[in-house]
This record gives structure tokens, sequence and C-alpha cells, in this order.
């Protein structure tokens, strides 16, 4: 860990969600700390993917979703209805779990897509944040030359990449990964975790997994889900060798999930 | 949440509502019409709905009572022939593609009903003219349904092989191993089964020929007297409608508008009610 | 106890399919029919039918080209009212639409769909028309006058009210199939656009506008097949003059109207096979337009989704 100060960026205080009445998540209280990799994990079903779908408040675009509580982000609750949704999420950026390339744009405008609804750029600027990304997102020397093609012509890693450097394009602060490599091959998915080890030094990183191994690996703390609750939130080191609840234990020696 | 990004945000929130109130005036125009049409329908449909209307013949203009019974009596034969001629192919044909339908030749039966069904109605009618009216050297009720029932086909075939292929594998098999051969598994569960879609797409198909005209026009032709004869020409709600509604007078456009107000209503509550009835299928 | 199974599947097989089969042979039977009746028309008069613009049963000269001129604007005015509105209904049940409100919009459509032909021609005699002539006609005669579409006196049977209810009649087909195009593109490349700040504007753009695109061209030429097709509505407002004018304020009349108004009426043969083979070009015409669009449609939606 390069910087020794735990700083919290996001704090989550009560947060309940649903979707028609029934609940799927439940008092939900935890922090994301700022420039660190937060491991979301649990059985399939325990509200992972809504969690993290409410910190950039995509949960709300489903019909019959409802939440209450508050998710503070630098002391300001995003939950807020006064908040503007579209600005919110270009300071929380999301990379889902199936690779979505925008089908009829090359990986040039793939990358810069996000970033020209916001502003008129000059075709120079454009060209310097489009290989900045691309460089982030360690995938600039494998596409330079082919920055024309379209984007759905990349590899599955590759793809997943592209929108990774498209989230990093508005210059987010935070980004969500859902299940980001679930979808891709192990050696896409090394890349890829590699890659999370270096954008950690600038970025908030919250990462869903299924993968306990993927969260050992990747993660400096791991919250465990089950049902709902957020049963127990630590480092993760201490989440995998010595955990409080019998039932982090229980999942995390595969009694069960 | 303070950015650099203020004014920016600013017009593309400005250009966003007003693609949505485009969005939504271009629906609410989309949609007026038909408060229009059955509203007028109604209005002036109701004052010359009576009793007269449904049991008297047309009437010589001037002369009160006039009445559209045998328009009405008519259109239910012509539907029934119609159905006489689409439901046999149409249920037995979708039964084959469902269970046989797999290879070229149910694509290319497939292709044909799509094709079939974008056949201009009038084109249909002409048709079934030539088959059947030169034939039998008169207008007759027998084209008339005929033509009906070649318009019926593509949509009852599409209903039946869609709704069987609905019926979980499993019934079928569950059928099969209590020993019944498959022909009886496939009428006697199956279809049975499907039977409930199946009936929707039927009376959907039904509500549509009965607003046909075009190709009644010049098959069933049309009658002014009471007649049950399917050999002779018969009339018919749609085309009576059409012949009054293009008259100078006044009181055959009010005979219009009431012939316009029964069919709607029939039609339009068929069509709702085959809706709600739908929604409720379920095979689980 | 095996031979009688097998007879029973295959008297069953043989049974249903001979119904099955019947459907490609009543096209066939039909589209020969045609070609076998207007063969009379075809050898008087060749293909110069096509182009000829008189009209005259009793003295023999016949000349498809005003039915086709008014078959082919009626269904382009059609098309350039429907389009627009179709689509914006369409954006609106799949994209913006909540709850009660896309359920209500949408039985409307369906509704729009099951009103008959000649009750759309009715409103469109007595409703319609007369509206038309009072407000649209002479405003857009003042405002653009000066084009010759729309010079010309005013009145009530005409291309303009052809068009109109046309539009309205094909409106139910562009909304539904559009709607489809749009509900086929995949979730997960909506949330990506809105994961990144969009607007609802703006993830159309981005997200759907491409990969629908080839799907609602589909939807459209179907639209205009349809329009091609449609018989009563218009003959009852288009005023059935066989003349070629540029003006949308004056009467034509379609190849679906002539057929209808003079085929029982048939003067001789001649006439009659003339009608039959005005039939025929609208046939080709019909079925060629529904066949580029059923293309573009199966591509996007995948191959069982025609209505």
């Amino acid at each position: 860990m390069n910087n020794n100060q735990l700083n919290a960026k996001i704090v989550v205080e009560g947060l309940n969600a649903g979707f028609f009445g029934k609940p799927a998540l439940q008092k939900i209280d935890m922090n994301l700390y700022e420039n660190r990799v937060t491991a979301i994990i649990g059985p399939s079903g325990c509200g992972k993917s809504t969690f993290v779908r409410c910190i950039n408040r995509m949960h709300e675009t489903v019909p019959g979703a409802t939440y209450s509580g508050r998710i503070l982000m630098d002391g300001d609750d995003i939950l807020h209805p006064r908040i503007d949704v579209a600005s919110l999420r270009r300071r929380v950026g999301m990379v889902f779990q199936k690779p979505t390339p925008f089908p009829t744009m090359s990986v040039y405008d793939n990358a810069c897509a996000g970033l020209r609804l916001y502003k008129k750029y000059s075709s120079d600027e454009l060209d310097s944040v489009v290989e900045l990304s691309l460089k982030q997102a360690a995938i600039w020397d494998e596409v330079k030359d082919m920055l024309g093609k379209p984007g759905i012509s990349l590899s599955g890693g590759q793809q997943q990449r592209l929108c990774i450097a498209r989230a990093l394009a508005v210059e987010p602060e935070v980004i969500l990964l859902d299940e980001p490599c679930s979808a891709l091959d192990p050696i896409s998915t090394g890349k890829i975790e590699e890659l999370i080890q270096e954008l950690k030094k600038n970025y908030t990183i919250v990462i869903v997994t299924h993968n306990m191994q993927q969260a050992a690996r990747v993660a400096d703390h791991t919250g465990f889900f089950l049902l709902g609750e957020l049963v127990e939130f630590d480092d993760t080191s201490k989440i995998f060798t010595a955990p409080s609840d019998k039932r982090t234990e229980d999942y995390i020696t595969g009694r069960f999930g | 949440m303070e950015n650099g990004w203020q004014k920016q945000d600013k017009i593309r929130r400005l250009k966003n509502v007003a693609f949505l109130a485009t969005v939504f005036a271009f629906t609410v125009l989309a949609v007026v019409p038909l408060f229009s049409v059955v509203s007028y329908v109604f209005l002036k449909g109701i004052s010359a709905v009576n009793l007269d209307f449904f049991t008297n013949l047309p009437a010589p203009v001037g002369d009160p009572g006039g009445g559209m019974g045998n328009a009405i009596v008519g259109t239910i034969i012509l539907v029934c022939l119609g159905c006489l001629v689409g439901l046999p192919v149409g249920i037995l044909g979708g039964m084959w593609l469902s269970q046989f339908g797999g290879g070229k030749r149910g694509f290319l039966i497939r292709y044909c009903a799509d094709v079939l069904s974008s056949v201009p109605t009038i084109v249909v009618g002409i048709f079934s003219y030539v088959l059947i009216v030169l034939t039998m050297r008169r207008f007759s009720a027998i084209a008339g349904g005929f033509a009906l029932g070649i318009i019926m086909i593509p949509t009852v075939t599409r209903t039946t092989e869609e709704m069987i292929k609905m019926v979980p594998r499993t019934l079928y098999e569950s059928g099969l191993a209590l020993g019944l051969p498959e022909w009886k598994v496939a009428v006697h569960i199956v279809l049975r089964t499907a039977w409930n879609g199946i009936f929707t797409g039927i009376m959907l198909a039904v509500a549509r020929i009965g607003g046909e005209t075009a190709p009644l026009i010049f098959t069933a032709f049309n009658s002014m007297y009471w007649n049950l004869r399917i050999d002779q020409p018969m009339a018919s709600m749609t085309v009576q409608i059409y012949n009054y509604a293009i008259s100078p007078f006044s009181e055959w456009h009010a005979q219009a508008w009431a012939g316009s107000l029964t069919l709607v209503t029939a039609i339009l509550g068929i069509t709702l009610l085959v809706r709600k009835f739908s929604k409720r299928i379920r095979y689980e | 106890m095996f031979k009688r199974q097998d007879r029973g599947d295959a008297w069953f097989k043989g049974f249903t399919f001979f119904f099955a089969a019947s459907i490609p042979s009543l096209l066939i039977a039909l589209v020969l029919l045609l070609i076998s009746q207007s063969g009379l028309a075809f050898e008087k008069f060749g293909l110069g039918f096509i182009i000829n613009t008189a009209w005259d049963p009793i003295g023999e000269r016949y000349g498809a080209l005003p039915f086709i001129y008014g078959t082919l604007v009626s269904s382009l005015i059609a098309l350039l009212i429907a389009v627009p509105l179709g689509l914006g209904c369409a954006i609106f049940l799949s994209e913006v639409a909540k709850g009660r409100y896309r359920e209500y919009v949408a039985v409307t459509v369906e509704l729009l769909a099951a009103i008959p032909s000649v009750v759309y021609g009715l409103w469109g005699i007595f409703v319609l028309g007369p509206w038309l002539v009072r407000f649209i006609q002479p405003a857009l005669k003042s405002v653009l006058g000066f084009l010759p579409f729309f010079s010309g006196p005013v009145s009530g049977p005409s291309m303009l009210t052809g068009g109109v209810i046309l539009a309205i009649m094909i409106l139910p087909t562009i909304t539904a199939i559009s709607r489809e195009v749009f509900q086929a593109v995949p979730h997960s490349l909506r949330e990506s656009a809105m994961a990144l700040g969009a607007t609802r504007w703006e993830t159309i753009k981005l997200a759907i506008a491409g990969p629908a695109a080839s799907g609602i061209v589909g939807a459209v030429i179907l639209g205009l097949g349809r329009a091609l097709g449609e018989t009563m509505a218009v003959t009852m407002v288009i005023g059935n003059r066989p003349e070629i004018s540029a003006s949308i304020f004056a009467p034509s009349y379609t190849l679906a109207s002539v057929i209808a108004n003079e085929f029982a009426e048939a003067v001789s043969d001649i006439n009659l096979s003339v009608l039959i083979e005005l039939a025929l070009i609208l046939l080709v015409i019909t079925l060629i337009v529904n066949g580029i669009a059923r293309l573009l449609v199966w591509k996007t939606v995948g191959k069982n989704k025609i209505r």
C-alpha cells in the first residue's frame, strides 16, 4: 500500500434496496476507501450487483426499483433527489459483466464516446484523450494501429479493456466493476487484474466478483454479502484467514455458495 | 455537484427535454385519430341505431325504418364460410409446421404464408372472382367466404405454430411415455393445451375479416334482401356501409354511421376481450 | 402392434401436410391466374400500357400511369407523416413510458389497427376531408403555395386526404415493428451509455440508433407495403379521377381504387383483363417492397417475429 492513510471516499449508511417491495439489500453500512480496491463477494442472488448499482444510481433505472438510506461521497448524499444523476455517473464509472462496446462505432469513437457527450473537443484534444485512456486501460499497444476498426472486432478481453478505457476517459473518481472478468478467458482476466492494481493508484475501485481467489488476489478490503445483508467487511487478508462470522467462514471454505 | 462542465450540462439537459417533448407530442398526434374516429362513430351512429336497424331490410330513400338486418346476418355467414376455409388450413397446416416443419419444405411453406399475408386483399378478391365467380357465373357468398378464408390463413397458421411450440416438451414426452402414438399426443394433449392461445388467434383473425370490404365487392357482391343461400350474392355490413357512405343521401349516411358503430363495437370488443384473455395463458 | 401405430402417424403426417402444402399452392395459383387473365390486355397493349395515361373503357384506351402515380404519391405522403409519428410513438413505448401509460398507449395503437378500412373511409369523407379543406389546405397553400405541390384549387377528395388517411392506417404497423426493433437492442448497451452519464436522448443516439437502423428502415418499408395495398379508405377520399397532377390538393386514383370501383361494372372482357393486369402490377410492386422489408427486419430482430 502506497499511502497508509485510509480515507473513506464513499460512506454507505443504512442502505435498503429492493424491487416491487421485495427487499434485495437490508441496512448496509460500509466504507469504500480512496485509492483502494474493495471486493464484494457472496453467493448468487445475495445483492452484490444491486449494491454496486446503487452507488451510481443505475439501480433506479429498473422498473419497480426502490431504495432508502444514504450514500455519502465526499460528504454529499448522492441518493438525494436533487442530485444530478448524469453528473454523478460521470464521477462514478461502471464496467459491466459483458463487454459492451457500441457496435456501430470504431475503437477510437468508443473510447471517447462518453467524453464527447460533455464538450466539443478539437481533434487533437480527442486524440490525446483517447491515447491516454487506452494507455491507462493497458490496451494502447494492441490497438494503436486499428483505432478505426469497429469496436466489436476486438477479442473479448480487449473489448472489456476498451470499455474500461471508455469509462476512464470521462475522468471519474470511482470505478465500479460488476464481475468484469466472468465472461473472459484466464489470460485476459490476468491482464485486467494487473490493470486494477495500477488503476487503484489514481482511482477508488469496487469490484463485484463471484470468484473468491480473484478477491484475494486483487482487493485491499472485502465485503461478504449474504441474502441482502452485509455479513462482514474487513481487510481482505483477515476475511480470508480469520473471518469473524461463521457464515463468512462457511462460504470461504466452500460449505455453500 | 459543482464542476467545470456545468454550462454544457444545461445545454444537454435542454436537448433532452426538447427530445422528450417531441416524442410525447408525436405520440399524442398518433393517438388522436383513434379517439376522433371512435367518438364520431359513436355520436353519429347512436342516433340511427334502433331496433329497426337490426331487424329490417334497407328501405328506399325517404322511407323510414330502414335497417341493415340482412347485412348483419350476411357478415356472420360470410365469416363462418371464411372460417370453413381458413381454419382447417391454418390449424392443420400450423400443426404440420410445428411438428415436421423444420426443414426446407417447412421454410418454404412458412415463407409462402408470409408472402400471402402481404397480398393486398383486393387482389385476393380477384383471385376468388376468377376461380369461383367466373366458374359459377354469378356472385355468391361462397366466393366471398373463400376470399376471406384465404386472408385468414397466414394469421391462423402462424398463431397455431407458435402456440404449439410454446407447449413444454416435457408435456409431449409424458404423453409418449404413456404409450400413446405420436399423433394422438399431438392432437389430444399438445393441441388441447395450446388451444386457448390458438383460439385467441382465431378470434383476432375473425375480427379482422369481419371488417374486410375489398375482397367482398366483387365476390359476394351485395344484396338488399334477406338471403341465406350461399350460392347467391350476399349482403355484408362492410359493403353496405361503403355503398351508403358514397351515396348522396343523408338518410343512408346515417345508416352508414350506425352500421359502423355496430361493426366497430363488435370488432373492438373482440380485440379487447382477446387481449385480456390472452394475458392469462400459462403452461407451467 | 407396431404397424398400427406407424400407420396412424403416417396418416396424420400426410393429412396435415396436405393442408400445409395448400398454402404455397394457393399462392402459386393466385399468381398464375392473375397472369393468365391479364394475358388478353397484355397482348393488346404490351408494355407501353405502363406509361400510358389514357383511361377510356368505352373507347378501349387504357393506361396504367395515373394509377401507379397515385399509388406511389399517396403512399409517399403517408410515409412522410406516419414515419415520424410512428417512430416517436415507438420510442415513447420502448424507451420513455412507464407502467400504466405504456399499456394505455400500446392498447390504443393496437385498436387503431383493428378499425375496418371502410369505417376510416366514412370518417375520412365526413370528418377528415372537410377538416383538411377548412384548415390545413388553405394554410399550406398560403405558406407554401409557390410550390407546385400546394397550388391549385382546394378540394375535399384529394391526394392529400388519401395520404393522410393512409398515414393513420399504417401507423400501427410502423410503431409495432419499430418497437420490436428497439427492444431487440440488448439492454446492456443501454446501460453502458447510461453509466457514462448520458441523458435519455444521448442514450438513444449512442446505443440504440446504430443497431436499430436497418430494422427501422425495414419497418418503414413494411409500412409502405401496407399503404400500397390499402383500398377502401383511400377509394372513399381520394377523388377517383385518373389524372396526374402535381398538386396534392387535386383528386387522384390508385391502383387498388380503380379496381375496386370498376371491377364489378367492367364493360368488356378487355376492360376486365386490363383491371386484372393492374392488379398484377400492384401485386408485383407490393411483393417486392415487402420482400425487401422482411430481409431488413429479419437481420435485426430474428426470423420469427414478422407480423
